[in-house]
């Protein structure tokens, strides 16, 4: 479980995260949506320590993750798994060794031990047969499916996602969506989405954060989303034609 | 002001860049990598420099030779000299600054727009001391080596260049290349070296890492740490060039 209590965060005179307070639960898809420039990728990058915050506490199974040092991140950090947006895959190596990489560095298996676990990774995200591709030779469906099969190559705790759809087409993207769901819950780990993808949330998410202004500004499940008569959450939710319609035909029901 | 603040980062930056590796045996490999990478596919560039250089500056030196009271010798002195004090060292430094500078920060700057230094710190990887400190040691390693090569090619091509020209003989170019050398002159060739190497390498290793934006600014990063690198080495070269000679 991850929680977030009373975060500040400014850039220069511009807050961008004003006192958010919340929970991310365990075993369970939590997803952090907003519209652009809200401070949700923001909050993410607070959360894993990418940005620092300006107060507040972060506090992963209890372990307040703003106080510790260096090398009590470094121990944090082997246990969190994270698929970035442009799925960050090093472009040198093999999909095999991308996947090998976290684990040559902090573990100390064997070359085989290691190929074997990354069959293994590979296997789970239906890739199997991949291990010599380079990203460049890969889709962009394939580039995720491999930063997810790295992500969990660590056994990992807590697993990120940052607007994992993001440049896919709809059905790659519910293949990677179920892929996190069937992770999260077969290793139930933490999972947190950072997602505007609305077919995503509903599709996926447990428990949602909607961000807005910097502030927590409504959080529930993938069923209330639809029903909350929260003006924001419906100004995001219901902003295209095509959704107010659909939103019309629900009322209707 | 922009200045001081880039200096300070850039002091801080190698207090961590100089810490201890994860894995000596990743290190090992990481540097065997740069040492080809930046050492060794730089010959081809270095070569050709420098052969052209020395063919160039013993030809110039033999057209300025028309008092009769200098030695013929005095080319092969004047070549030598001018190759080993500062046209192998410097010159090549300044073009390897464009060459690996260039490549140094395009690489790391492209990792950052890519998010790919973010994904290594994620993982808990000292993502400064994986990427740039092999590149810092490979090239303090290597650039002597290169620039040996460099004075050795140079001398050659004078030679050529000279005989090519029946401007003056083998012998007595040769004579005046053994003239009156000392090996101070190697020690402040190589020390310069070893200087400029770290300069290159750590100044474009913190224009690609501290690159933000996109496509864009990662050819901005390239250019700076190009310009920036070749006016630390014209300093550098300046002190050194006080300190040892002087």
């Amino acid at each position: 479980m991850i929680e977030v209590k009373n975060v500040n965060k400014a850039f220069g005179t511009n807050t961008v995260l004003d006192n958010i307070s919340t929970s991310f639960e365990k075993g369970k898809v939590n997803m952090i949506i907003g519209a652009s420039g809200q401070g949700k990728s923001v909050l993410a990058k607070c959360i894993v320590g990418l940005h620092e915050v300006d107060s507040g506490e972060i506090l992963y199974d209890g372990r307040d993750f703003c106080q510790m040092n260096r090398l009590e991140r470094k121990a944090i950090r082997q246990e969190i798994g994270m698929l970035f947006q442009s799925s960050a895959l090093f472009d040198s190596l093999t999909v095999e060794e991308n996947i090998m990489f976290p684990l040559s560095m902090f573990t100390k298996m064997s070359k085989a031990e290691m190929q074997e676990r990354a069959n293994f990774c590979l296997e789970r995200v239906n890739l199997v047969g991949r291990n010599k591709l380079f990203p460049s030779e890969c889709s962009g469906g394939m580039q995720k499916r491999i930063a997810i099969a790295r992500a969990i190559a660590m056994n990992p705790k807590y697993l990120f996602c940052d607007e994992p759809n993001s440049g896919l087409d709809p059905k790659t993207s519910i293949v990677i969506d179920n892929l996190i769901r069937e992770i999260t819950y077969e290793f139930n780990i933490t999972t947190i989405v950072i997602s505007h993808d609305m077919n995503s949330v509903i599709e996926i998410g447990d428990n949602i954060v909607f961000i807005y202004e910097g502030k927590n500004w409504w959080q529930g499940d993938k069923n209330s989303i639809i029903t909350t008569d929260n003006k924001e959450i419906n100004d995001f939710v219901y902003a295209s034609e095509f959704m107010k319609e659909i939103k019309e035909n629900l009322k209707k029901r | 002001m922009k200045v001081i603040n880039n200096i300070g980062k850039y002091v801080i930056m190698l207090t961590i860049v100089f810490s201890k590796p994860e894995k000596w045996r990743i290190f090992r490999r990481r540097l065997f990598e740069e040492i080809e990478f930046i050492g060794i596919k730089s010959i081809p560039i270095v070569a050709l420099m420098s052969a052209f250089m020395g063919g160039v500056i013993s030809l110039q030196t033999a057209s300025n030779m028309d008092s009769p009271w200098l030695p013929q010798y005095t080319i092969g002195y004047i070549t030598r000299s001018s190759t080993i004090l500062e046209f192998s060292p410097t010159i090549i430094s300044l073009i390897l600054a464009g060459k690996v500078g260039s490549n140094i920060a395009s690489e790391i700057g492209t990792m950052r727009v890519t998010e790919q230094i973010d994904a290594l710190e994620i993982m808990g990887v000292n993502s400064l001391s994986y990427l740039v400190l092999p590149k810092i040691i490979a090239a303090m390693c290597f650039f002597p080596v290169l620039i040996i090569f460099s004075i050795g090619l140079s001398l050659i091509g004078g030679w050529l260049t000279l005989t090519l020209s029946d401007l003056a003989s083998t012998d007595t170019y040769v004579y005046g290349i053994r003239s009156f050398y000392t090996d101070l002159e190697i020690r402040y060739a190589l020390t310069k070296s070893v200087a400029f190497a770290f300069l290159i390498t750590s100044i474009a290793s913190f224009f690609g890492y501290y690159t933000k934006g996109g496509a864009l600014d990662v050819g901005r990063s390239s250019t700076q740490s190009v310009v920036s690198a070749s006016i630390a080495i014209l300093i550098a070269n300046l002190l050194l060039t006080q300190m040892i000679l002087l």
